[in-house]
C-alpha cells in the first residue's frame, strides 16, 4: 500500500459510516473491495445459479402462471409480509422496552422466556396449532361435547388461514426484534434519557405524553437501526417459509416455486418465481437504507447505563401479562402440545438413536455459527472500511439468501458445486488418469456451505448493528494510537461488540438446529439430524411420532438461548 | 468437529475404490419405512446399506447435477411420476432380472426394464358412515354431481396424489372432458383444500364434510394410532372402492430403479429382487399398510377388513405423461 493510499484510506475509516464514496473504477479496485468481492461471491454463486434461468425464460409456462396463479402467490405473500411485520413490532418492542426500562413481576424469567420461540420451528409449531384448534381437536370438540352443537352451529376462528399463518409466524419471529431492539435499548446512556425529560415539561393529554416519552424520543429513534434489522430477519424468514403455509394450504411464492418445479416439471418457472422473492428481498432492502439514510446512530454507549423503573402493583401486572401473553402462544401451548402427544408413545423414545441425532444436530451447528460468524465479521469490517456502493451492493448480494427458501438455495448448492467436483475430476482423469470423484458435494462441507449461503444475513446484519452502535471518534482514537485497520478490528471493535457476535453466533446456531429442506438433500448417507427425523414423520402426517424429535429440538434449543440472555444481563454490568 | 470433516474429506476421495460389499440408496421414501426392509436385507445378505432420503425431486435434482460420479446405485421413490422422470432424465438403467419379471407384474414396471414398482397405494373414496350410504356412489365421475355440493374435502392439488389421480383420469377421458369435471367437482368443495389426507378424514369425521378422496394407508394408520381420539375418528369412516365396473380405483406404486453410473450394480439388483421376496412385501404390507404388488402375499388385517376391489390396469408410464397437464387443469379450475 502507498503511503497516499493510507493517508486516504484513513480519511475514508474516519468519515461517517453513511457517507459515500461512489462507484469504484472497475478496472483499478481497491485491495479491501477485491477481497470484499472473493469472499462473497461464492457465497452468493448458488442464488445466482438459480437466478441464472430468468435469462432463458419459459414464456408459455410463464404466461399460464400469470393468467392462473400468480397474483394469489404475490398477493398473499404480500399480506402474510405485511401482517407478520405488524406482528413482530407489536410485540417485539413492547417487550424488549419493558424488560429494559422497567423491573416488575418476574422480570428476570421472562427476560429470557420470551426467547423461547426463537427455539420453536415454525412448521412444528403450526402443527400443534392444528392439533389444539382444528375442528377434530380438543378445543372444539370440548365445545360441542358441552353444547351438543355440530359443525356450522357456531363460530371459531380458522387456524388454517392467512391471518392463521400471521399469528404463527409472529409468535415465532417476534424474538428477532425483541432481541435486538433490547440490546439497543439497554445499550442507551441514561444522560440522554435525562435531557428528554427536561425538555418535555408537564403533559396531561395521554397521546402527547406518549409522543413526547423518552420512549418515542429517544429510545426508538436510538434503537431504529437494531428494530430494522430484527424486523427484516423476521420479514425474510416469512418470505422463506415453506413449511407453514403449506401445511395450512395456503399459496404463496414458495408453495408456487414447488409446484412449477414439482409439479410441472419446470426449474424454470421455478426460478421465475425465485427470482420475484428475490425482488422482493432486494426491495426491503432498499427501503430500508432509504429510510434510514444520512442518519447516525452512533452515541456515547453506555457511560451511566439506565437504572431501571420499579412497576408496582397494577402497572407491574400489566407488564408481566404483555410479557407473558407471546411466550405463552409461541411456545408454552405448542410446547403443552407436543408434550401431551409424546406421552403417548413416549416408550418408543430410547428405541431410536437420540443421542447420534442430538450430537450430530449440535456439532453441525456449531460448527455453521463459527463459521458464518467468521466470515460475517470479514464482510462487515471490508464493507466499513470504507463504505462505498459498490461494497454495500457486494455485501447485500451475499446476504440475499436469507429469503430464499431452503430448498432453492440447496439446488443451487447442488448444482454449483456439482459442476466444480465434475470439473476437477474431468481435467485429472484427462492429465493424470485419476478420477478425484466428487469432493465437495455429499460431504458436511457441502451442509456448511448451504448454511453460509442461507444465514450469512444473521451474521452481517447482527455484527452491522452491533458496529454501528460504535463512536466512530474511538476507533479514530485508536487509528491515531498508530494501531493498523485490523489491530482496531481485534482490539478494539470485536471485545466492545462481543454482545453482538454472541448473538449473531446463537441466531445462527439455533436456525441451523432447526433448519430443514437444505440439510435434508444435502446430507451425506446415513447422518441424520433432529429436524430430519421430525419432518419425515411429520410429513407422513405421524405428528404424534413426531412430537419427541420435536420437543427435542425446542430442548436443544433452549441452552444456547439462555445463553444469549445470560450474556445479554452480564454484558450490560461489564461496561467498558 | 475439523478432524472430522477432513476425515470426510478423505474418505471422498477414496469413494472410486470398493471395499466391503455395499450399496448407496438414494430414497424419497422416509428413512422410518424403508430403515427395516434395509436392515433386513443386510442380514441376509451381507451387504452393507448406505442411506439417504429426501425428497423424490429433490434427489433427482441432485443425482442429474452429481453427473457419472453420483454415489447412487438406487432410487427409490414413493411415486412412479418421479421414476418416470428419473427415467427420462437418463438417470437409470435397463436391468435384466428374471426374478424382478416373474415376481412383478406387467403394469407395475417399466416396459424398459428401468424401474420396477413394489407397492400399491389406492386412493379410493371415503365417505362418513352415518351420512353416505355406501351404495350412493358408485364412481368417481358421480363426485362432480351437483348434489355433492359442499359436502367433498381434499387436499391440495400441490400433492402428487391428486396430481396422479387427475393425470390418470386424462388418460382415461381425455384433457377436455377431465377439465369439465374438475371444474364441477371443485365447485363441490366444503372448504378451500388444506392440511393433508388424514386432516381430510378427520374433517369427514367430525362433520366439516361429507366425502374425501384419501390413500388406504392413511386411514389403514389412523385405526391403529396410539391416540384414542384418532382411533375414534377413523372408525367413522367407510371406503367406497369406485369404478368398480369400469376401469377400476387409481392406483399408483412405490418402486425403485438402478441408477445409470452405479458403481455397485450388482448389489443394488439383489436389493431389487429382495424387496419382491415374500417376506419384504409382507413387511411393507404390514408395517405401512400398503398393497404389495406380488401376488399371494397377505395384505394387513386392517387392509383387509377395507374389502377386495378392481384396480385401474391404466399402465403407469401414462401418469408421468400427463402429470404437467393434469396441474395444468386444476391451475385453471381453482383448486388451491
Amino acid at each position: 500500500m502507498s503511503a497516499s493510499e493510507t493517508i486516504d484510506k484513513y480519511h475514508a475509516d474516519t468519515a461517517a459510516p453513511a457517507a459515500s464514496a461512489g462507484w469504484r473504477l472497475p478496472w483499478r479496485p481497491s485491495p479491501g473491495a477485491v477481497a470484499l468481492f472473493l469472499i462473497a461471491i461464492p457465497i452468493s454463486i448458488p442464488i445466482l445459479v438459480v437466478l441464472f434461468h430468468l435469462i432463458a425464460p419459459d414464456i408459455e409456462v410463464w404466461n399460464h402462471l400469470r393468467r392462473t396463479r400468480l397474483g394469489e402467490y404475490v398477493s398473499h405473500s404480500l399480506w402474510l409480509m405485511v401482517g407478520v411485520g405488524i406482528g413482530v413490532l407489536l410485540i417485539g418492542i413492547p417487550t424488549a422496552w419493558l424488560t429494559a426500562r422497567y423491573d416488575f413481576f418476574a422480570k428476570r424469567t421472562l427476560v429470557w422466556g420470551l426467547m423461547l420461540p426463537l427455539a420453536m420451528p415454525a412448521y412444528i409449531v403450526a402443527y400443534a396449532y392444528i392439533g389444539v384448534m382444528d375442528f377434530s381437536g380438543p378445543l372444539q370438540s370440548l365445545i360441542r361435547d358441552l353444547t351438543g352443537w355440530g359443525f356450522g352451529d357456531y363460530w371459531f376462528p380458522q387456524i388454517k388461514s392467512l391471518t392463521g399463518a400471521v399469528f404463527i409466524l409472529s409468535m415465532v419471529f417476534y424474538p428477532y426484534v425483541y432481541l435486538l431492539a433490547r440490546s439497543a435499548f439497554l445499550e442507551q446512556s441514561a444522560s440522554l434519557y435525562e435531557v428528554a425529560q427536561l425538555s418535555r415539561g408537564a403533559q396531561r393529554n395521554p397521546l402527547s405524553r406518549l409522543i413526547n416519552s423518552g420512549f418515542m424520543r429517544v429510545g426508538l429513534p436510538l434503537a431504529r437501526p437494531a428494530i430494522v434489522a430484527g424486523l427484516m430477519l423476521a420479514l425474510m424468514e416469512t418470505l422463506a417459509d415453506y413449511g407453514t403455509v403449506h401445511a395450512f394450504g395456503l399459496t404463496t411464492l414458495t408453495t408456487g416455486i414447488f409446484r412449477s418445479w414439482y409439479g410441472l416439471g419446470q426449474i424454470e418457472a421455478a426460478a421465475q418465481l425465485a427470482g420475484v422473492l428475490t425482488i422482493f428481498v432486494l426491495a426491503l432492502l432498499v427501503l430500508e437504507r432509504t429510510s434510514r439514510r444520512r442518519a447516525a446512530y452512533h452515541h456515547p454507549r453506555a457511560i451511566r447505563p439506565i437504572e431501571p423503573i420499579k412497576l408496582t402493583g397494577w402497572r407491574s401486572l400489566g407488564a408481566f401479562t404483555v410479557c407473558l401473553l407471546p411466550i405463552l402462544f409461541g411456545f408454552l401451548i405448542p410446547v403443552l402440545q407436543l408434550g401431551s402427544w409424546s406421552l403417548i408413545n413416549s416408550e418408543r423414545f430410547l428405541d431410536q438413536n437420540f443421542i447420534r441425532l442430538a450430537l450430530n444436530t449440535l456439532g453441525l451447528a456449531a460448527a455453521a455459527a463459527l463459521l458464518i460468524v467468521s466470515i460475517a465479521i470479514a464482510i462487515v469490517a471490508l464493507k466499513r472500511a470504507r463504505p462505498s456502493r459498490l461494497r454495500q451492493a457486494i455485501t447485500d448480494i451475499a446476504t440475499m439468501g436469507y429469503a430464499i427458501p431452503g430448498a432453492v438455495i440447496a439446488v443451487g448448492v447442488f448444482i454449483s458445486l456439482g459442476y466444480f467436483d465434475n470439473a476437477i475430476d474431468g481435467w485429472m482423469r484427462d492429465s493424470f488418469g485419476i478420477s478425484t470423484g466428487l469432493l465437495l458435494s455429499g460431504t458436511l462441507v457441502a451442509l456448511l456451505f448451504a448454511y453460509a449461503v442461507r444465514f450469512m444475513s444473521l451474521g452481517v446484519f447482527s455484527v452491522d448493528a452491533g458496529m454501528a452502535r460504535l463512536r466512530p471518534t474511538m476507533l479514530d482514537a485508536a487509528r491515531a494510537l498508530g494501531h493498523s485497520p485490523s489491530s482496531v478490528l481485534f482490539r478494539v471493535t470485536l471485545p466492545m461488540i462481543r454482545r453482538s457476535l454472541l448473538t449473531a453466533g446463537l441466531l445462527v446456531f439455533v436456525e441451523v438446529l432447526k433448519e430443514l429442506p437444505a440439510t435434508l438433500v444435502l446430507r451425506p448417507f446415513n447422518f441424520n439430524t433432529l429436524a430430519v427425523r421430525t419432518f419425515e414423520l411429520a410429513n407422513d402426517e405421524m405428528l404424534i411420532e413426531a412430537a419427541i424429535p420435536a420437543l427435542t429440538i425446542v430442548v436443544i434449543g433452549l441452552l444456547p438461548v439462555i445463553l444469549l440472555s445470560r450474556a445479554m444481563t452480564k454484558g450490560n454490568n461489564a461496561g467498558c | 468437529m475439523k478432524f472430522k470433516l477432513s476425515a470426510l474429506l478423505g474418505l471422498s476421495l477414496l469413494t472410486g475404490v470398493a471395499t466391503a460389499a455395499e450399496v448407496n440408496v438414494y430414497s424419497g421414501r422416509a428413512e422410518v419405512f424403508i430403515k427395516p426392509l434395509l436392515e433386513q436385507f443386510t442380514q441376509e445378505t451381507g451387504i452393507k446399506v448406505n442411506l439417504l432420503s429426501a425428497k423424490d425431486d429433490a434427489l433427482i435434482a441432485r443425482m442429474r447435477s452429481e453427473g457419472r460420479n453420483s454415489p447412487a446405485d438406487v432410487l427409490l421413490t414413493a411415486d412412479v411420476g418421479r421414476l418416470l422422470r428419473a427415467e427420462q432424465d437418463g438417470l437409470l438403467q435397463a436391468v435384466e432380472s428374471e426374478v424382478l419379471e416373474q415376481r412383478i407384474p406387467a403394469q407395475y414396471r417399466a416396459d424398459s426394464n428401468m424401474w420396477f414398482g413394489f407397492t400399491m397405494r389406492a386412493r379410493p373414496i371415503m365417505v362418513a358412515t352415518d351420512r353416505v350410504a355406501p351404495d350412493a356412489i358408485s364412481s368417481y365421475e358421480e363426485l362432480a354431481d351437483a348434489k355433492w355440493k359442499g359436502k367433498i374435502c381434499i387436499r391440495s392439488s400441490d400433492n402428487v396424489y391428486n396430481q396422479s389421480f387427475i393425470a390418470a383420469m386424462i388418460a382415461h377421458h381425455g384433457t377436455e372432458k377431465t377439465e369439465q369435471w374438475v371444474k364441477q367437482f371443485v365447485s363441490n368443495f366444503a372448504r378451500p383444500p388444506s392440511g393433508g389426507d388424514r386432516d381430510q378424514i378427520r374433517a369427514v369425521a367430525a362433520g366439516e364434510c361429507d366425502i374425501t378422496l384419501a390413500n388406504t394407508y392413511y386411514l389403514a394408520g389412523m385405526l391403529n394410532s396410539d391416540d384414542a381420539t384418532e382411533r375414534a375418528l377413523a372408525e367413522k369412516i367407510t371406503v367406497i372402492w369406485p369404478n368398480q365396473d369400469s376401469y377400476g380405483v387409481h392406483v399408483n406404486i412405490s418402486g425403485a430403479g438402478v441408477a445409470r453410473y452405479a458403481r455397485n450394480r450388482d448389489e443394488a439388483i439383489r436389493l431389487l429382487e429382495f424387496m419382491t421376496s415374500d417376506s419384504a412385501q409382507v413387511q411393507y404390507a404390514q408395517s405401512n399398510h400398503e398393497y404389495p404388488v406380488v401376488e399371494g402375499v397377505a395384505i394387513s388385517e386392517t387392509l383387509q377388513k377395507f374389502g377386495q376391489f378392481k384396480a385401474d390396469d391404466l399402465k403407469l408410464d401414462q401418469l408421468g405423461a400427463y402429470n404437467a397437464e393434469a396441474v395444468r387443469i386444476m391451475d385453471r379450475a381453482g383448486w388451491r
